[in-house]
């Protein structure tokens, strides 16, 4: 008997998890939908175009130390992680390829992605959900004004546009990163390790990891935006849904980052056949 | 009935939860045009979230709201756009932009609705700030008003487009005395001068006398007075009067008939 009350209430608890999930998907989409119609309907207008300036400082220009920190670090660490073993096949000039193809395609725009996801995805969370809970969205509303228009289509823009030039950024210093490993303190050949990363490295690679970040800056947008609009009450509210966004963003990052791995993987593929740099 | 005797603004059998907990629970309210309607009541029995749904940031559960005539319940959010522009709404703590300065903040609805020169709005958010009394702090950033302060601003925000109808929500709130008669005066003087329609939530007793054309008490999300601030300073019903006097200590007890507290004679309209 209490095993049975147990099942059930295992079983309710999984439903009420299921449904709360589809909703908030739903709820998401549907914000989704609002966001891209304003920026539709709004993109070109004065006053909206100035309040796109702000963010782009807020998100773009202030994130740059971070992400240089991040990219310069993951190119070093790769380096130190691949020399031994390149060098013990003969292959340490080539140590260009491996930093470069995989910072380029895969660390640099993930890690910029989850590097911003914390940074800049909880700074709007924590400034949208403070907005909610001091009424201040609804006094948006109050005027006749659209907070998704008002608040949220200038962050996600600043979001869209700006991730992919971070992204380069730490695409750049993560080569460097490589560099300053490889040559001056594992003496590889100068020439070699640039040589290689030019052989290697196509605009493709290039233009695969700038498609990848475009999305994640749009997920770290809509769903730190989405997260504050939908805060609770009080500053534990604001904590909650912080912590939440972080989390979702990251999670949505990866999953998105495989799938689009793949079907870009297929796409180039399909075009150019297998591509072996050896 | 001309256009003028009817109601601006009409709530009908207007029903409100949010998860178990019934806020409002079938309330009736008309507010007369060019008169003050104050409605007191307990912290927590839906003072704001009555204020929250004639402006449609909260929609109701069942029950209708009507606006000039117009059923507006339904409408959707892009449709209420020009009725809020002539509705001016002061929220509890102010709800200032913390991003924007005071200045901008009251020019925040002229940017956005108007397409007046910068030297236009500049005047106006002066003249607003002037009517609250503040006119020194325009560059100042929320953040460094005292409470007080931001709600005169909000105040100052929520009449810059000159609205027809002002929805105050708590205004002498967290205000010294001084302070808070100033903000009286100025609803009556809004009223008055400019013909402008009111409805002030408070529990601040003073205010509400002064102010009120009209006075209506909520309890547990149901009107259980309503009257001029005679009837409720004269009132017999426990409720009521433990809420006038403030004194907690008063003995409310189980009201069977209604007839017998006063409520349905007297001029008072007692809902059931």
């Amino acid at each position: 008997m209490a095993d049975e009350t147990l099942t059930e209430s295992m079983l309710a608890r999984l439903g009420r998890f299921a449904v709360g999930l589809i909703e908030d998907l739903g709820d998401i989409w549907m914000f989704a939908l609002r966001t891209f119609g304003q920026c539709f309907r709004h993109l070109l207008a004065k006053r909206d175009l100035q309040r796109l300036l702000p963010q782009f400082f807020a998100i773009g220009a202030q994130s740059v130390p971070v992400i240089l920190v991040t990219g310069v670090f993951v190119g070093m660490v790769l380096a130190i992680q691949a020399i031994e073993q390149f060098r013990a096949a003969g292959l340490e000039n080539r140590m260009g390829v491996i930093v470069s193809l995989s910072v380029v395609r895969e660390l640099g725009p993930v890690l910029a992605g989850v590097m911003l996801a914390g940074r800049v995805g909880g700074a709007l969370t924590a400034e949208l959900g403070t907005m909610r809970v001091t009424e201040q969205i609804d006094a948006l509303r109050s005027m006749g004004s659209d907070p998704v228009r008002v608040l949220v289509m200038p962050r996600f823009l600043a979001c869209l546009l700006l991730t992919p030039i971070l992204t380069l950024y730490c695409n750049l210093v993560g080569v460097l990163g490589g560099w300053f490993i490889s040559v001056p303190i594992f003496h590889v050949s100068n020439w070699a390790y640039w040589t290689y990363t030019k052989v290697s490295l196509e605009t493709w690679d290039i233009g695969s990891g700038l498609v990848k970040s475009v999305f994640f800056g749009a997920t770290i947008g809509l769903i730190s935006c989405y997260k504050g609009f939908n805060c609770e009450q009080g500053a534990k509210g604001v904590g909650k849904a912080c912590t939440e966004a972080f989390v979702a963003g990251f999670m949505v990052i990866l999953v998105l980052d495989f799938f689009l791995s793949l079907f870009l993987k297929s796409l180039y593929e399909s075009i150019w056949g297998f591509k072996v740099v050896f | 009935m001309t256009d003028t005797d009817k109601p601006i603004v009409e709530l009908r059998n207007v029903h409100k939860r949010f998860g178990p907990l019934k806020v409002l629970r079938g309330v009736d309210l008309q507010l007369p045009r060019g008169r003050t309607t104050v409605i007191i009541g307990e912290s927590g029995t839906g003072k704001s979230v009555l204020l929250k749904h004639i402006l449609g940031l909260i929609r109701p559960d069942r029950g209708e709201v009507h606006i000039d005539g117009q059923r507006v319940d339904q409408l959707r959010e892009r449709q209420w756009v020009p009725i809020r522009k002539r509705f001016g709404f002061l929220f509890q703590m102010g709800a200032l932009f913390d991003s924007l300065t005071t200045g901008q903040n009251v020019a925040f609805p002229l940017r956005e609705h108007t397409t007046l020169s910068d030297e236009e709005i500049d005047r106006i958010v002066g003249e607003k700030l002037a009517l609250v009394g503040l006119d020194g702090v325009r560059s100042k950033w929320p953040a460094e008003l005292s409470g007080g302060q931001r709600k005169r601003v909000a105040l100052a925000r929520a009449i810059a487009l000159n609205p027809n109808v002002v929805l105050y929500n708590e205004p002498t709130t967290g205000l010294d005395p001084i302070r808070a008669d100033m903000i009286n005066d100025l609803i009556i003087k809004l009223r008055t001068e400019l013909g402008i329609t009111s409805v002030v939530v408070t529990h601040d007793m003073t205010s509400a006398f002064k102010v009120a054309d009209h006075i209506h008490m909520l309890h547990h999300g149901e009107f259980i007075a309503s009257g001029t601030s005679d009837d409720f300073r004269g009132s017999a019903d426990p409720r009521v009067r433990r809420f006038v006097t403030g004194d907690a200590d008063l003995e409310i007890g189980e009201r069977t008939d209604p007839d017998a507290n006063g409520l349905a004679g007297g001029g008072w309209d007692a809902k059931p």
